[in-house]
């Protein structure tokens, strides 16, 4: 049976093909159908996953099966699943999320027009994610890569009517598909260079073919820059925060828990091309670093309860990056994972929230939720201590493992500003819910009531494993997660120092939360007041929106400017001067006809006697040629 | 140097001299019927020249078509086409000079061609009598041809005719 | 041996001949002389083929048919060049070749 599950992977993002397709094309008018058969296949594809993974946790070794797609003289195509511990990792995160999101959005998306649309696009998400998840090469992980790109396109801009989604998702695409050239350059420069675009072979002759140290760096980051686009690192980050038009189960599968982080899990795929260039680790490192400190700068001043989780998310996946940056494929794997959960949870129960007051978003006019949706308020605060670190929920072993490696490889300066963040973390997040849940209830009108069961009981799931989850990675254990996610050799590392530090510092966050805006110590209108300007910047996202508005204007408005001229004098010159070249020769060639008999005579006789003055040098030539000795002349007879 | 000089050899030296002097009077003469004139004689020469190459029945055909039809159809046409007095009637055209020189190149190339070539000269002695070979030649051979100059003459005719007639003038 | 008379001798005459008419063609005005050159353009080629025909190949005397054939096409188009001189010039009172320029650009 795990054989057969091992065998034949490549059912496991076949299933919600045909979910999607047998949606699209047949079971479109039936709502409930539509949600049985998408939910049913996502299911099976869990189950198929959970047997790989049994089969992966016996046997840790790499399995690959391809078949060949097509062949042209030095560009092998194919097309195959390969089989090791982080792709079983993934397959089981994406389906378990994914299942209880779809679950959820039963409840959620009840009574909207599109719900069939609805869950065909999210069968098709889940394809394309799991197609990615278990490519073995360069080019079906673009298929599959770009695939996610458009699923996000559909679901961020599913309200159509609304033009800030169309804008939103437009948004999302644009900034993708920037990322995505760069990494459809760095495949073709490895196709070129190396000549093969399997994972497994690529990983055999990276050592061996010769390639500058530049040349290899350039290449490392041109594939990654499909990373910085897809996991929304600075600067292509832009999209994250508008993709939250998008309905907030969307948000929580696919920019929380999944399709972002497919950009962390091409690294990690990838992450022999990258240890073999140590200056693109590096600049992976910084920029996550820096991602995480920009992103949770912008957190703690936003007051929308779906932004401040994106920001959140864009925050966690620098950590990410940072992780990978520094060598530890570990720990950025096992921070993926556990992100995953808790993070989805918390989406999905802020969509809980929105969807008991009525679309209302903003946390200033929440209140008192603890009282009227206790499990959402429950899960929710298992979450947000998940997400902050503290013992001995998910997130704890999974930021503390990324803070060992950071410090243990040496990366100081890395380390502080993880611990800074993990300080600015756990304050935004409650922040969130001091104001959200337990402030004084804003509702006026009318009290909200909890969630249906339907919506709940993901919850609850999710908060279950945001506690258990990250107890495979406890380092104490002789066989742990690092036994099966690593690169190069495995290192088990213990330090209590670390994690008594960033204990402490998550409760240092909780605590400056409750004083400002529980205990009010401080008000925190007078806070804005004495930091105007610092709250003014951060408020707006540093600008970089405006920025990147204005730089894109005036390079569209420099090229139209450019092609505009060259419209009118290159093309048109060259049309008009080939008319104008006629007339002008016309003009010209006419004063040949004289009219005059003798002269059209006398032409005649000149072309004759110069036909005659040609043949009489040729064999004059011949002959002096030959009177001469033979050899001298011979080009002229050419 | 004057040594193997036959009677033949003279007799081509003064037909040749003859008819290039006439020739050259035949362009350069003011009066266009002085022109018509020389160019009888230069016709006269060439038959002489055809009597030295023993082609008798050509000569006699030169002297019949060219002296007795075709210069008797230009003084024809000199005659009818002048009006005033024939003094200046055979000028030179305006570019004349530059055709001079395209000419003599042409002359120049055409010598020295004709010099540098070796021609097969074959030994055997003339036909005696030309007229039943050509009788022959003609009316096997070159039948087609034959017919073909009939016809065009005959179109000739006609359109002579025709294009001397003139327009109908309809009333 | 230059005065010896050979083919070369009658192939030079022929040529001069040739030259002489061909400068009557192009450089003269009168309508009437450039026929005049063009005959004796013809004669001189006529020379030629007798000469070649007499030098080269004494037996058969295709040179003095393609000979009648030329004289024979000399007088028709004779004939129709008069023709053609005579009507212009009925019209328009000129048999100046310069003056007849009416397919001028």
């Amino acid at each position: 049976m795990i054989q057969y599950a091992t065998e034949n992977a490549w059912l496991i993002p076949v299933l919600p093909t045909s979910a999607f397709v047998l949606i699209g094309l047949l079971f479109f008018r039936s709502k409930t159908l539509s949600a049985a058969i998408s939910i049913t296949a996502i299911g099976a594809a869990l189950l198929q996953s959970l047997l790989i993974l049994f089969a992966v946790l016996i046997k840790p070794e790499v399995q690959e099966f391809t078949v060949t797609w097509f062949k042209i003289s030095g560009f092998h195509v194919e097309m195959g699943f390969l089989i090791d511990p982080i792709a079983a990792m993934m397959l089981v995160v994406v389906t378990l999320v994914a299942l209880m999101v779809q679950v959820y959005s039963l409840g959620y998306m009840h009574g909207d027009p599109g719900f069939s649309s609805y869950y065909a696009y999210h069968s098709l998400f889940a394809a394309s994610m799991l197609g990615l998840v278990l490519a073995n090469n360069f080019v079906q992980l673009y298929i599959f890569w770009e695939l996610v790109g458009l699923c996000s396109y559909l679901l961020i801009g599913f309200w159509f009517q609304k033009p800030t989604a169309v804008d939103a998702a437009k948004k999302a695409f644009i900034t993708n598909r920037i990322g995505d050239f760069g990494l459809l350059l760095g495949i073709l420069l490895i196709q070129i260079i190396f000549g093969t675009l399997n994972f497994q072979k690529l990983q055999g002759i990276i050592g061996s073919e010769y390639i500058a140290a530049t040349s290899l760096t350039l290449l490392v980051l041109l594939v990654f820059a499909g990373p910085v686009g897809k996991s929304a690192q600075f600067p292509l980050h832009v999209w994250l925060p508008d993709a939250m038009e998008g309905p907030t189960p969307v948000s929580a599968l696919i920019h929380a828990a999944t399709m972002v982080a497919a950009g962390v899990y091409l690294v990690a795929r990838a992450f022999f091309l990258f240890a073999a260039s140590p200056q693109a680790l590096l600049i992976v490192a910084y920029l996550g670093g820096f991602t995480a400190l920009f992103a949770a700068s912008i957190a703690i001043v936003q007051n929308d309860i779906k932004r401040i989780l994106a920001f959140s998310t864009l925050s966690q996946l620098g950590y990410m990056m940072m992780a990978l940056g520094i060598g530890s494929v570990t720990a950025g794997m096992f921070h993926l994972m556990t992100h995953a959960f808790f993070k989805a949870l918390l989406f999905l129960g802020a969509g809980s929230v929105i969807h008991a007051l009525h679309e209302e978003q903003d946390i200033w006019k929440m209140g008192k939720l603890s009282k009227s949706m206790p499990i959402t308020t429950a899960t929710f605060l298992i979450g947000s201590l998940a997400l902050s670190g503290i013992f001995p929920l998910a997130g704890f072993w999974s930021k503390d493992e990324i803070l060992n490696a950071t410090i243990s490889n040496g990366y100081t300066g890395l380390f502080i500003l993880g611990v800074f963040v993990a300080f600015l973390t756990s304050f935004y997040m409650f922040r969130l819910i001091f104001v959200a849940f337990y402030g004084p209830s804003q509702q006026h009108h009318h009290t909200p009531h909890e969630s249906p069961l339907v919506m709940t009981i993901p919850l609850i799931i999710l908060a279950a494993l945001s506690v258990a989850a990250g107890w495979v990675g406890i380092p104490w254990l002789s066989v742990n997660f690092a036994t099966y996610v690593h690169y190069g050799a495995v290192h088990h590392g213990v330090n209590t120092w670390v994690m008594l530090l960033s204990t402490i510092v998550a409760l240092a966050g909780i605590w400056t939360a409750h004083m400002i805006y529980r205990k009010n110590v401080v008000a925190p209108a007078e806070l804005v007041q004495r930091y105007s300007t610092i709250h003014r910047i951060l408020t707006n996202k540093y600008y970089i929106d405006e920025i990147y508005n204005w730089a894109a204007a005036r390079i569209l408005d420099a090229s139209a400017r450019v092609l505009y001229w060259v419209d009118i004098k290159i093309v048109d010159g060259i049309v008009n001067g080939l008319g104008a070249g006629a007339r002008w020769s016309g003009f010209f060639l006419r004063l040949i006809e004289t009219g005059q008999t003798q002269h059209y005579a006398m032409a005649m006789i000149v072309g004759v006697v110069l036909i005659a003055l040609m043949f009489s040098l040729l064999d004059a030539g011949l002959s002096l040629n030959s009177w001469l000795g033979g050899g001298s002349l011979t080009w002229f007879y050419r | 140097m004057l040594d193997g000089l036959t009677i033949a050899d003279i007799v081509f030296w003064i037909l040749a001299s003859l008819i290039l002097v006439a020739g050259t009077s035949v362009v350069m003469a003011r009066n266009l019927v002085h022109a018509a004139l020389f160019m009888v004689l230069t016709f006269f020469g060439i038959s002489g020249i055809y009597v030295l190459l023993e082609a008798d029945f050509i000569a006699v055909v030169q002297i019949l078509i060219y002296v007795g039809a075709i210069a008797v159809l230009i003084m024809f046409g000199v005659m009818l086409t002048q009006r005033e007095d024939m003094g200046e009637t055979n000028a030179y055209s305006a570019h004349g000079r530059s055709a001079a020189i395209v000419v003599g190149t042409f002359l120049l190339v055409i010598i020295i061609a004709l010099s540098a070539t070796k021609w097969l000269i074959h030994p055997q002695a003339a036909l005696p009598e030309t007229v039943g070979p050509i009788a022959d030649l003609m009316l096997t051979t070159f039948v087609i041809p034959f017919e073909a100059v009939a016809i065009l003459l005959t179109v000739a005719v006609l359109g002579a005719i025709i294009l001397s007639k003139g327009a109908r003038r309809t009333p | 041996m230059i005065l010896h008379v050979s083919l070369n001798h009658y192939l030079i005459l022929a040529a001069i001949l040739f030259c002489i008419g061909l400068y009557g063609a192009v450089a003269k005005q009168n309508a009437i002389s450039i026929l005049m050159g063009i005959e004796l353009m013809l004669n001189a080629v006529n020379i030629n083929l007798i000469a070649f025909n007499r030098f080269m190949q004494p037996a058969i005397l295709v040179g003095h048919v393609f000979s009648i054939f030329v004289i024979a096409l000399a007088a028709a188009e004779v004939a129709i060049g008069l023709a053609l001189v005579l009507s212009v010039y009925r019209d328009r009172r000129t048999v100046n070749i310069e003056d007849f320029n009416w397919l001028k650009w």
